[in-house]
């Protein structure tokens, strides 16, 4: 028996696979496909204070590998997030992880100080990275100054632990990192989706109508996987690595380069019980080769 | 909903770009309803990447029917699988026709199917039947030999009438102008006996955009009732990624509504035609 388990310092999983924000709904809707007691974790989809009405349609295009996508962060608001989605998620044993976003600094805090008072969440994502709220994908992620100042705001509100979620749009993802490590993040995860656009030739029109999305899935687990490297080798707080995750080798080699557990994202549309065969896969992975504990994977990349 | 990672190809019928598929999976078959839809995997290769929605064109006992025309890369794959292999399908998904209570035996129902669009008609005709509803098929595409089901649909079908844009088969022109003229002569009728025989026809339809909005008009003018059967690229068919969204009236205000989950079926009083 391979021991899955994986610790972050301020929550233990009982495997490093956790359903990744905006893939997974708010978890309910893969209960037909997926024992949600098995996952490592859920990150619900990402909420404001208020509902969101979201991006006008398309908001979808598929590309070679990969899958562009301007929602929105569409959304049901805080309030009916506690109220009505809550109670049904409250017997699952999964951690639940709430992805936390704001137009503005006070929704930010605004969100996390509603989510205080409800102590079935295990743990906060500072959703900081959203490629497709305001103009050519500009949030608070793309430098290191406005990442530790929210950071810290956010931080200081927050009575649960607190995950800031970084955006690969950027020059130097270590400076931004260590900004968020220093602001007092207890955890960073990445990568989200890579600011991106498709151009139907016939039309002339973009394929989104948002004209630029994120980019995800296998297209760009190479990039998600360098930038998790870099990070880690870096930073003394946990990693959550993802990007492109679509089985369990691939879950392997985020934890391999220094992730202490991996969000799986864009698999899930494909195969709604991705996220449990990739438990599957690691597990069987680390059993052929006698591997006892996931853990002894993590860092452990041979560079010479 | 379920996943059959194994749901085999028993048949398979071409006629030009389109293709009908027969899938063995007896689960996903038992619960499948009209004008619901099933998530496909057009291959085991990581590109496509998505799974694609097709509407389930019929069902028998063990076996789901898919209807589809090729327009992309992903339906010319699935096009290209063959009988003997075997498909990964999610289904059955999202919320199908209404078919109504016990008080619809006795009216009559006006299906409209325009393209590949007739690929729930058949089966909606049937269930409809069977509670006691006449139905009345229309068929348009743009030659004759874009209605490669009308073979089938005689077979089983008294009542079918058929437009094509060039006017080789039918009518000659789009399906709304035949549509309009048929339903004002079947207003025009007295009606006697009982009252669900007298009542207005419903019309149930699934085509291009266009088409359908053109059917929504038609059926505002004659104050009859129509359900819809949207399209939409769609990520996950589950209600989970928020891609599939159409402009919906919810109350009292235009919302974006994931087709996957709570349609695609949707009521004329509750769909935001876009601009065209």
């Amino acid at each position: 028996m391979t021991d899955l388990s994986v610790d972050l310092g301020f929550l233990k999983l009982r495997n490093p696979v956790i359903a990744a924000s905006g893939t997974f709904g708010y978890g309910l809707e893969f209960k037909p496909f997926v024992d949600l007691d098995k996952l490592g974790g859920i990150i619900v989809k990402g909420l404001y204070y208020e509902p969101r009405p979201g991006n006008p349609p398309p908001r979808l295009a598929e590309t070679p590998s990969g899958l562009l996508n301007a929602i929105g962060l569409q959304g049901i608001g805080v309030r009916a997030f506690c109220d009505k989605v809550l109670p049904k998620l409250s017997r699952v044993k999964a951690p639940i992880i709430v992805n936390v976003c704001g137009e503005t600094d006070e929704e930010y805090l605004a969100v996390i100080e509603f989510l205080n008072a409800d102590n079935r969440i295990a743990a906060y994502e500072l959703n900081i990275s959203c490629p497709n709220i305001r103009e050519a994908g500009r949030c608070p992620a793309l430098n290191p100054e406005s990442t530790h100042a929210l950071v810290k705001l956010a931080k200081k509100m927050a009575r649960r632990p607190l995950i800031t979620k970084l955006s690969p749009n950027v020059t130097d993802i270590v400076s931004v990192a260590l900004a968020a490590e220093e602001g007092g993040s207890d955890a960073v995860s990445l990568i989200n989706t890579l600011l991106a656009m498709a151009v139907d030739v016939e039309t002339r029109r973009p394929r989104l109508a948002n004209v630029t999305g994120g980019l995800s899935g296998p297209a760009v687990k190479p990039v998600a996987l360098r930038m998790v490297h870099q990070v880690a080798s870096r930073l003394k707080i946990p990693v959550i690595g993802m990007g492109g995750i679509m089985t369990g080798r691939d879950a392997l080699e985020f934890l391999i380069v220094g992730a202490r557990a991996v969000e799986v994202g864009t698999a899930n549309f494909v195969d709604p019980g991705a996220s449990l065969r990739i438990v599957g896969e690691i597990e069987e992975f680390c059993r052929e080769r006698q591997i006892g504990r996931v853990e002894d994977m993590i860092g452990t990349l041979k560079t010479v | 909903m379920l996943k059959d990672p194994c749901a085999l190809i028993v048949g398979k019928e071409t006629w030009g770009d389109f293709c009908l598929l027969t899938l063995h999976s007896p689960k996903i078959a038992r619960g499948a309803a009209p004008g619901q839809f099933l998530m496909v995997r057009v291959n085991d290769q990581p590109y496509p990447l998505l799974r694609r929605p097709f509407s389930i064109h019929d069902r028998q006992k063990n076996r789901l029917m898919i209807f589809f025309s090729k327009a992309g890369a992903g339906t010319a794959l699935l096009a290209a699988r063959n009988p003997g292999e075997a498909l990964d399908i999610v289904g059955p998904l999202g919320k199908g026709f209404r078919l109504g209570g016990r008080k619809t035996a006795g009216r009559t129902a006006f299906l409209v199917g325009g393209g590949r669009g007739i690929a729930p008609m058949s089966f909606l005709a049937r269930e409809l039947r069977a509670r006691g509803v006449r139905t009345r098929i229309f068929y348009g595409g743009r030659t004759e030999s874009h209605l490669p089901l009308l073979p089938g649909l005689v077979e089983q079908e008294s009542d079918i009438f058929v437009s094509t844009d060039d006017g080789s088969l039918g009518y000659r022109g789009f399906i709304c102008p035949m549509l309009e003229r048929e339903l004002a002569r079947w207003l025009a009728v007295p009606r006697r006996g009982r009252a669900s025989a007298a009542r207005r026809p419903e019309i149930f339809a699934c085509g291009p955009e266009a088409m359908m909005k053109g059917v929504a008009e038609v059926a505002a003018r004659y104050r009859v009732r129509a359900q819809f059967s949207l399209e939409s690229v769609m990520g996950c068919g589950m209600g989970a990624c928020w891609g599939c969204v159409k402009k919906i009236k919810r109350a009292g205000t235009d919302e974006w509504v994931k087709i996957c989950e709570e349609g695609p079926v949707f009521k004329d009083t509750e769909i935001v035609w876009e601009e065209s």
